[in-house]
């Protein structure tokens, strides 16, 4: 097991080069650049101003200053926010996203898995696609679409909760994102849930459990659902990155000062370190992530333990 | 009876001596809390005003957005500054004069301190002068300020050069400009003109601008910036003015989705809004219009054509595609936010200019326009078996698309058929700057009030800002001859013969001049709608 | 909108390897599924769009790109054809929301393809040979799976401008990795049936072992595959609508259409509601055949 985790750390750190490198490259390609906006710059305080940013050096001596200053922890600063240096704005919009973002997983957890198993121990009946319609809610309606909704009828038409915004960071600026950000996961958790939940259902062990006489209950709490989770673990790690970077639509809607923003946003303005920077925040995540759900997914499934 | 035993009327009349303490102790107390209270009440005016873009920087020489800017002018108070109406009245000056060739400006510094209690000096605006034209700085705006002596040189770095600006004393400021330039003292309300604090600059570096150091001079002090939250500003009590500041704190948020911000206006939980949903505008008349502020905004929204492209050499090509737009449609039906059929490039009303060069066909009913076009197309060569193609580019905007799609309908019936193009926004700019393009849309909103901050973009000397590469010898001569020109009617004329070249010519076609659009609450006092769309928070009052 | 590990697990469950027995295995397969309502009911539904789509010039009396003058951003009106009402040019809603599922559904089917494609031939290659080439080949697939897609979707976007064929290509790119870790998956076991060995021994080269018999037997976890990645491409080109990266007029898809919509919820509800349900109805219908295929290709489930 250790040696797996060694490997698998190992494994990362080229990785993330790679993510590095490509994402750094891919934006320099890209047409058009920070200082490119409606009102045009004079050539000569063009040519100030990319001097200033070192975005008038070759593109390799560029990548390679960049790359030191990584190693010395500098993410340098915010082409557009220039108060600010790129590791201040993640720090600084991390939690609200991952409060949210965790948040939002716990619930699709529990609601998505709940969902599921109860549409699975009624297969194919009319409750078993009402449940399952109700659930697909979630990926039917793009998050778009739903955010707004949920801020005009909970926000304007009932006004119980906030429009938008995070006042000072209280719960109830936090509701509505939560739940925008949830209704999908609890789409997939509960299809995920309930797909592996039929199957465990036939299978073999459970036949047993059940031939052997043992309440449904118990079958179902203590048998079936540790085996039907599975697929589900291995969906956390991707899915909670997803979610922790922050919809950017989610919080651009609501005004959630997150990093889910800076991703979208700092790309089309060109903001290259901070474009890096959220790159690299988002694939340390999910390496990160992915290691975790594969060991607990080690530590669930019995199968794999005796490889 | 001895004094000591207490009679029933001495009980009685010290109860009522004590009652009446008491009752008159009460009063007093209840008074003076309802005193406290009250003003206590008045004491917290809070502006909540939805900003739509993030701010740059605190730092007025990193700012290039209308929406950084905005909050910098809450802060700083340049030479001069905008009023109520958003017209340039004295600010740090509280005078000036000017010498007879309108080339040298002498300035008189009011006594004022900076938030921290030291004095402001002639020698903080030089400073900031200075440290703009530093090319190693990279400021965006330097250029605003070329128009003064030296200041050209400095900024590209060309070797002993200086401003011509000199500091005669601590209040009184000399400042030598290349040619008279009427419009100089609007452009010093603008934030590449402001001072900065020498003693902090020195000491903090960058840092400066950080909430624990910075100092200001204006009516309000930053105490807060949460980056995509808000920036919060709180009443600078040594502001020289703030006794007539009614507003103690002002609160930008930052919402660029416009319907969020909007739904927090209607929710009562911001009290401006910068910009609306334009797209909602009929629902916005129908149930908010006494919130609903729509005033002409100094701009001009066009369409550029490369004119030294071969198919649009001819102005009677160009001179088609415009009159067949009906500039009336797209304002009326498809924008419908009241924005103004442009048939000029200088919107009218703006400063130093007489009324704009129109064109000549401006006032004949579209029908004939639309045969006139027609007739034209045929002239030059075009018709039903040799159609016009050509390629209209847009930035990403829903406004963008819907006009463009109606311009390509309008088109079409002159027999042009105009494939559209969208990119976003960098790639649109940068494709503009390089003349990448066939027709394109563009947009240009005034840094100052005067006509020449318009015209200059016909100028072949002005380069890749002149997006259609429009070079008429004499626009070019007319527009030094009015550079020169000391004489303010004299000067609008020969900018006014200019355009009307321009007009004749066609490399622009204007087809609206902007609106500003916000929403205000019917409880500010003060806000004044103004075409440079310049509210400065130390001129508001909320009603209670 | 990443729910890929979802599919992995859910179809490596529910694709054990399926012999050659002839067709009585598909026919089973096809009753069952027939007898699933809700996949019936979403095959019908979808048809019916589909035939929409197909035939919308003759459905309308108005062009997708005729704009009506006198009607712009109106609601639905039976009196002068404009069933949808009109969007913000005062092009008709009705047609254009058939329009729109022209390219959605061509955007869907187009690009699971490219990763269907990519994918298969990928995931069986690399779990055919094994041993070393697997490895270096699925370490790269977990290198991509660490690359924030959205991101790079965008880049391509932008990069490379907005072709409708490149929406295809770089949203195929996107989801063929999980493909691939299925049919590799499949492969792997699948390598040492006897038939397979069978194969070897007979000299089939391998080039022929994998296309004749190694992936006829993973199509089925494929085919839900394909099912299931169809909704979730039709989302992402709607979420790229949204941001601007979309198609380019004149042509229009759900994601814009739903876009405009959005921004008048309230003012022009009609211009988010119709093509919006249009896009639910179908995501849903992909989604219920996608668990009807699933349930009918499950071999315990006999």
């Amino acid at each position: 097991m250790l040696s797996y985790a060694i490997r698998r750390l190992l494994v990362a750190i080229p990785t993330l080069f790679i993510v590095i490198t490509v994402a750094f490259f891919m934006m320099r390609i890209a047409p058009g650049g920070p200082f490119d906006q409606e009102r045009a710059l004079p050539p000569e305080i063009e040519k100030n101003i990319k001097a200033a940013y070192d975005l008038d050096k070759p593109l390799i001596e560029q990548y390679a200053i960049y790359i030191g200053k990584l190693f010395q922890g500098d993410f340098g600063p915010s082409i557009k926010i220039r108060d600010f240096s790129v590791a201040e704005l993640i720090m600084a919009g991390a939690p609200a996203s991952m409060q949210l973002g965790l948040t939002a997983i716990a619930i699709a957890l529990v609601f998505g898995v709940g969902f599921g198993t109860y549409a699975a121990l009624r297969q194919n009946s009319a409750v078993d696609f009402a449940v399952m319609g109700i659930a697909m809610i979630g990926i039917a309606i793009p998050n778009f679409v739903m955010a707004p909704l949920l801020s005009l009828v909970f926000g304007l038409y009932l006004s119980i909760l906030p429009t938008a915004g995070w006042g000072d960071g209280e719960i109830q600026y936090k509701i509505l994102p939560i739940i925008a950000l949830a209704l999908p996961q609890i789409a997939y958790i509960a299809r995920l849930t309930r797909g592996s939940m039929v199957e465990v259902l036939h299978s073999n062990y459970i036949r047993t459990a059940r031939a052997k006489g043992l309440r449904e209950k118990l079958v179902v709490n203590r048998h079936a659902i540790k085996g039907a989770l599975l697929p589900v673990v291995s969906y956390l790690g991707p899915a909670t990155a997803a979610v922790m970077t922050g919809s950017v639509v989610i919080e651009s809607i609501f005004g959630v000062p997150g990093i889910g923003t800076y991703f979208i946003k700092a790309a089309l303005n060109r903001d290259y370190p901070l474009v890096m920077g959220v790159v690299i925040v988002y694939a340390v995540m999910i390496i990160m992530l992915n290691f975790l759900v594969d060991m607990v997914y080690g530590l669930l499934d019995p199968k794999l333990k005796s490889n | 009876m001895s004094e000591n035993t207490m009679t029933a009327k001495g009980l009685v009349n010290g109860l009522l001596k004590s009652s009446r303490a008491l009752v008159f102790g009460t009063a007093l107390i209840a008074g003076s809390m309802t005193m406290l209270s009250s003003t206590h009440a008045q004491a917290e005016k809070i502006l909540r005003i939805g900003n739509d873009g993030e701010p740059q920087s605190m730092d007025p020489h990193f700012i290039s957005t209308v929406q950084t800017s905005r909050i910098s002018d809450d802060m700083s108070l340049g030479l001069l500054t905008y009023g109520p109406d958003g017209q340039p009245v004295p600010g740090a000056a509280e005078s000036w004069t000017v010498s007879e060739d309108g080339k040298t400006y002498t300035f008189k510094i009011r006594n004022h301190n900076w938030s921290d209690g030291t004095p402001v000096t002639a020698l903080d605006f030089i400073a900031g002068w200075e440290r703009l034209l530093d090319p190693e700085l990279g400021a965006e705006y330097a250029s605003l300020l070329y128009i003064i002596e030296g200041a050209e040189a400095v900024n590209t770095g060309k070797e002993g050069a200086k401003i011509g600006a000199r500091a005669i004393d601590d209040h009184t400021l000399e400042v030598k400009l290349t040619a008279p330039a009427p419009y100089f003292l609007a452009q010093l309300t603008h934030q590449t003109a402001f001072a900065i604090p020498r003693h902090v600059v020195e000491k903090y570096g960058k840092d400066w601008v950080k909430p624990e150091n910075i100092v200001v001079n204006g009516a309000y002090k930053l105490v807060e910036w949460l980056p995509n939250v808000h920036t919060k500003l709180v009443k600078n009590e040594e502001f020289y003015d703030a006794a007539n500041v009614p507003i103690d704190e002002v609160i930008y948020y930052t919402y660029e989705d416009r319907t969020a911000m909007q739904n927090r206006f209607r929710a009562s939980e911001l009290d401006v809004a910068r910009d609306i949903a334009s797209e909602q505008i009929s629902w916005l008349r129908d149930n908010l219009a006494d919130s609903l502020r729509i005033a002409p905004y100094a701009g001009i929204y066009y369409y550029a054509i490369r004119t030294d492209k071969d198919k649009f050499k001819d102005v009677r090509v160009r001179k088609a595609l415009s009159l067949a737009l009906n500039r009336e449609a797209i304002t009326d039906a498809v924008l419908k936010t009241g924005e103004l059929p442009a048939y000029s490039f200088v919107p009218p009303g703006t400063g130093n200019y007489t009324e704009p060069a129109y064109v000549s066909w401006k006032d004949l009913p579209y029908a004939e326009k639309l045969a006139d076009a027609k007739k034209l197309m045929a002239e030059a060569g075009y018709g039903p078996d040799n159609p016009l193609k050509f390629t209209l580019r847009y930035n990403t905007s829903e406004n963008h698309k819907r006009i463009a799609i109606a311009a390509q309908n309008m088109w079409k019936q002159i027999g042009v058929e105009a494939e559209l193009f969208n990119s976003e926004g960098k790639i649109h700019y940068a494709d503009l700057k390089v003349g990448d393009f066939e027709v394109a849309r563009a947009g240009w909103i005034a840094d100052y009030n005067d006509a020449q901050n318009f015209l200059f973009l016909g100028e072949e000397r002005t380069g890749p800002l002149n997006y259609a590469s429009f070079d008429n010898p004499r626009y070019n001569e007319l527009m030094l001859a009015a550079e020169n020109e000391g004489d303010l009617k004299k000067r609008a004329d020969l900018m006014h013969q200019a355009e009307a070249i321009m007009m004749e010519a066609q490399p622009y076609i204007p087809i609206y001049y902007y609106v500003s659009k916000q929403l205000v609450s019917p409880k500010i006092k003060g806000w004044i709608d103004n075409a440079p769309d310049r509210h400065l928070t130390r001129w508001l009052d909320i009603a209670e | 909108m990443m729910n890929k590990s979802e599919k992995t697990a859910m179809l490596e469950a529910a694709g054990a390897p399926v012999e050659i027995e002839g067709r009585s295995l598909w026919r089973d397969a096809r009753i069952r599924l027939f007898r699933n309502k809700a996949a019936v009911g979403s095959m019908i539904i979808l048809g019916i769009i589909t035939l929409l789509a197909v035939f919308a010039p003759l459905l309308s009396p108005y062009a997708y790109d005729q704009i009506d003058w006198g009607y712009i951003q109106e609601g639905p009106n039976w009196e002068n054809g404009h069933i949808f009402g009109t969007d913000g040019n005062g092009r008709d809603l009705f047609i254009r929301v058939l329009y729109g599922a022209r390219v959605s559904l061509a955007v869907g089917l187009l690009a699971t393809s490219v990763s269907l494609v990519i994918g298969v031939t990928y995931g069986a290659v690399a779990g055919f040979f094994g041993g070393k080439i697997d490895n270096i080949m699925m370490r790269f697939v977990d290198v991509l799976y660490s690359l924030p897609f959205m991101f790079f979707v965008i880049m391509l976007m932008v990069v490379f401008g907005r072709n409708i064929f490149l929406i295809f290509v770089a949203l195929g790119a996107v989801e063929w990795l999980t493909m691939a870790r299925i049919v590799r998956g499949q492969t792997l076991s699948l390598r040492r049936r006897e038939f397979i060995e069978a194969a070897h021994a007979t000299g089939v080269s391998n080039f022929k072992i994998i296309f004749r018999h190694i992936i006829p037997n993973v199509l089925g976890p494929v085919i839900v595959y394909m099912t299931l990645t169809i909704p979730q491409v039709i989302l992402t080109e709607s979420f790229l609508s949204f941001l601007g990266l979309g198609v380019q007029e004149p042509l229009t898809s759900w994601g814009v259409l739903i876009s405009e919509g959005a921004k008048v919820i309230e003012a022009s509800t009609w211009m988010l509601i119709y093509p919006a349900v249009f896009l639910a109805l179908t995501l849903f219908c992909f989604n219920f055949i996608g668990d009807g295929l699933r349930d009918a290709l499950d071999p315990k489930d006999r």
